[in-house]
């Protein structure tokens, strides 16, 4: 698929996005002013926004533990993702879900997940619907390299390959599931489980927004067009920890530095579009600016926004009861 | 009105339910049976003949044989499910949910929570349980309390063809997650069910004696003991009230409550484990509740704490039996009458 100029810039967008949004997260836990668990995704921009970029809202995508980006590359509002993180009345899910639970059906956002490898037989399920329904939908499970390893995602592909569904399976990894070096931890290697299972399966550098849009939107047009799941392995990075408060003493020193410096997959971006002239500085220091404002809204809107109230912890257990 | 079994009630539930709602589909191992293979298709109909004739009718693009897969088939229905399927999904014995329990109490049954309110899984998880068999540990439990336990799953336990085809029909068109449990003993028993669809509603007993000496409250299978046990207790003179509340989850206490305020003793019987079991729960939430109505303590009726064994001889042991109830409610009866409050 060809990208025109305002593809490219709703890419960057998204991936400006996400990182001000992450990078703006990782501060505020640090200051105290979010709750629970939170697990950030800069650094690993590129894959949810060259593989959402091929999606609408006929589209389904489950997430992972590191699910804010996928929301964001899904078109989830930012204001109130922020409000969710907070825990607030008003946030995408009323503050009862949380950063591990984000998620908004109505966009195809079939949520986080605190469960490793909790999202990709759902995914089968939002595929199967797609098919019978023949709306000419998609479902993406992302899935870390830590989720790859798990059963239900082998399950997963199995069936997936069995009933022929629209799915796509994108190994995001970071390298680490949770402390664990994924080079220790994955046995063999995903592109060849994905051709165990009869579904063609490719391994993309991850950080290159574009060669991640390119293997997506050949997996996605073939799931449309009715033959089979596919598999992307994407190696990218991970610039925070597992989970906010991790002191990641299990890399090397310098290695977040390094990742940063070198291997940062807007940088790379921004290097390769301003490179071959096909967006200028300018239009992407704009970005740059109108990002950091929505996420300083965001913030500030999130922190003065109410709680729920107390009556609200009984409501929205079951459609009936 | 003619008689039909267990495995005909659900059985006609269902098509009638697919024949209304296209958004209705079936999966499981062996739904149909046969898939990919060279002899008959729709060879097994279900793994004890329940879906028999749905794949004829409905074609494969509706009743899907599963590879044996639970945790991706279990989810598969979830994920359809919050996506606008109605899936009935085929968990063929619920002993199996230590493979795919994720997708029920982690995904399916908090969606709508989780998301705050805004995800809707109408999603039916039928399963056998129960002792009788001879199937032995694995194939054997009851473990409807563990699902009661989750928030945002619904249990459903029939205790006859009448009740499982009603009950069966309210479980498709719900809008939230249900456990249907269907016992495996309880498929050939018969009785007169309504050609044309109805509906049970969720958390609503079903009184099938009235007597006022003692409230006897049964689950599934157990309900036709109690009233075995009930028929025998009248011929001693004692009058029992025979109380089935057909869900776990909703749970009818407020029925439970009204006939021990009547009657002012309880016992309570469940085939499953005897710790934190129904009978624990809704003994405790009568005590808690209608303390000052209770005549005599209540008594349980369920099997001891071990395993499904496998020889005849030890499982019919291990099961409560009508004689069990029967002895327990005159153990009630003629406990000391309690002091009274002061």
């Amino acid at each position: 698929m060809q990208l025109n100029r305002d593809d490219m810039l709703r890419a960057y967008r998204q991936m400006r996005t996400i990182r001000a949004f992450e990078e703006r997260v990782h501060t505020e836990f640090a200051a105290g002013g979010i709750p629970g668990f939170v697990h950030l995704y800069a650094g690993e921009e590129a894959s949810a926004a060259g593989v959402c970029l091929h999606l609408t809202e006929r589209d389904v995508i489950a997430s992972t533990h590191r699910g804010h980006g996928h929301c964001i590359a899904k078109g989830c509002d930012v204001k109130a993702m922020m409000q969710e993180i907070y825990g607030r009345k008003d946030g995408l899910c009323a503050g009862k879900g949380g950063s591990m639970h984000i998620a908004d059906i109505a966009k195809g956002m079939l949520g986080a997940n605190g469960i490793v490898g909790g999202g990709p037989p759902l995914v089968c399920g939002a595929a199967l619907t797609a098919k019978l329904l023949k709306t000419g939908g998609v479902g993406i499970a992302f899935c870390g390299d830590g989720g790859s390893n798990q059963g239900t995602t082998a399950e997963a592909m199995n069936l997936a390959s069995v009933w022929k569904l629209p799915a796509v399976f994108v190994i995001e990894d970071n390298g680490y599931a949770e402390s664990t070096a994924s080079g220790w931890s994955v046995g063999g290697d995903q592109v060849r489980r994905a051709e165990g299972y009869g579904m063609p399966g490719v391994r993309v550098d991850g950080r290159d927004f574009f060669a991640v849009h390119e293997a997506a939107g050949e997996a996605i047009a073939r799931a449309r067009a009715g033959e089979g799941p596919s598999l992307l392995h994407l190696k990218l990075e991970r610039f925070f920890g597992h989970f906010e408060g991790d002191a990641m003493t299990y890399r090397a020193p310098d290695e977040i530095a390094k990742l940063r410096a070198e291997r940062d997959c807007l940088t790379l971006f921004r290097r390769r579009v301003t490179g071959a002239g096909l967006l200028d500085a300018s239009a992407l220091d704009a970005v740059d600016r109108e990002t950091a404002e929505l996420i300083e809204e965001a913030v500030a809107e999130a922190k003065a926004a109410p709680f729920p109230p107390p009556a609200e912890l009984l409501t929205d257990v079951y459609a009936a009861y | 009105m003619a008689k039909k079994s267990f495995r005909q009630a659900i059985n006609e539930a269902l098509r009638q339910e697919m024949d209304r709602d296209p958004t209705v589909v079936l999966m499981g191992e062996d739904v149909a049976g046969g898939a990919g293979a060279p002899g008959e298709d729709d060879a097994w109909g279900g793994p004890l003949g329940v879906t028999k004739g749905l794949m004829p009718r409905f074609g494969r693009e509706r009743v899907f044989d599963t590879p044996i897969t639970e945790s991706a088939f279990i989810g598969c229905a979830a994920g359809a499910a919050a996506t606008g399927l109605r899936p009935v999904a085929d968990l063929m014995f619920v002993d199996f949910m230590g493979v795919c329990f994720d997708q029920i109490f982690n995904q399916a049954a908090k969606f709508r929570y989780m998301f705050g309110g805004k995800a809707k899984t109408p999603l039916v998880i039928r399963t056998m349980y129960g002792a009788g068999f001879r199937a032995a540990s694995q194939h054997s439990q009851c473990l409807y309390p563990i699902f009661t336990h989750i928030p945002g799953l619904k249990v459903v336990i029939p205790s006859s063809p009448y009740e499982a085809k009603g009950l069966m029909i309210q479980a498709i068109r719900d809008d939230d997650p249900v456990i249907f449990f269907e016992h495996k003993v309880m498929y050939d028993d018969e009785e007169e069910v309504p050609d044309e669809p109805y509906v049970i509603p969720f958390g609503e007993a079903n009184f099938l004696r009235d007597g006022e000496d003692v409230t006897i409250v049964a689950l599934g299978r157990m309900v036709k003991f109690a009233v075995q046990a009930s028929d025998i207790l009248e011929k001693e003179g004692i009058e029992s009230t025979v109380l089935d509340p057909r869900t776990t989850s909703p749970l009818d206490i407020a029925s439970i409550l009204e006939s021990v305020g009547e009657t002012g003793r309880l016992v309570v019987v469940d085939e499953a484990s005897p710790r934190c079991n129904m009978a624990t729960d809704i003994s405790a939430q009568v005590a808690e509740q209608a303390f000052d109505a209770l005549k005599a303590p209540i008594r349980m009726v369920s099997p001891p704490h071990v395993p499904v064994p496998f020889s005849p001889s030890l499982e019919d042991e291990f099961l409560p039996s009508p004689e069990k109830i029967a002895a327990s409610v005159r153990a009630v009866m003629e406990a000391p009458a309690r002091r009274a409050a002061a």
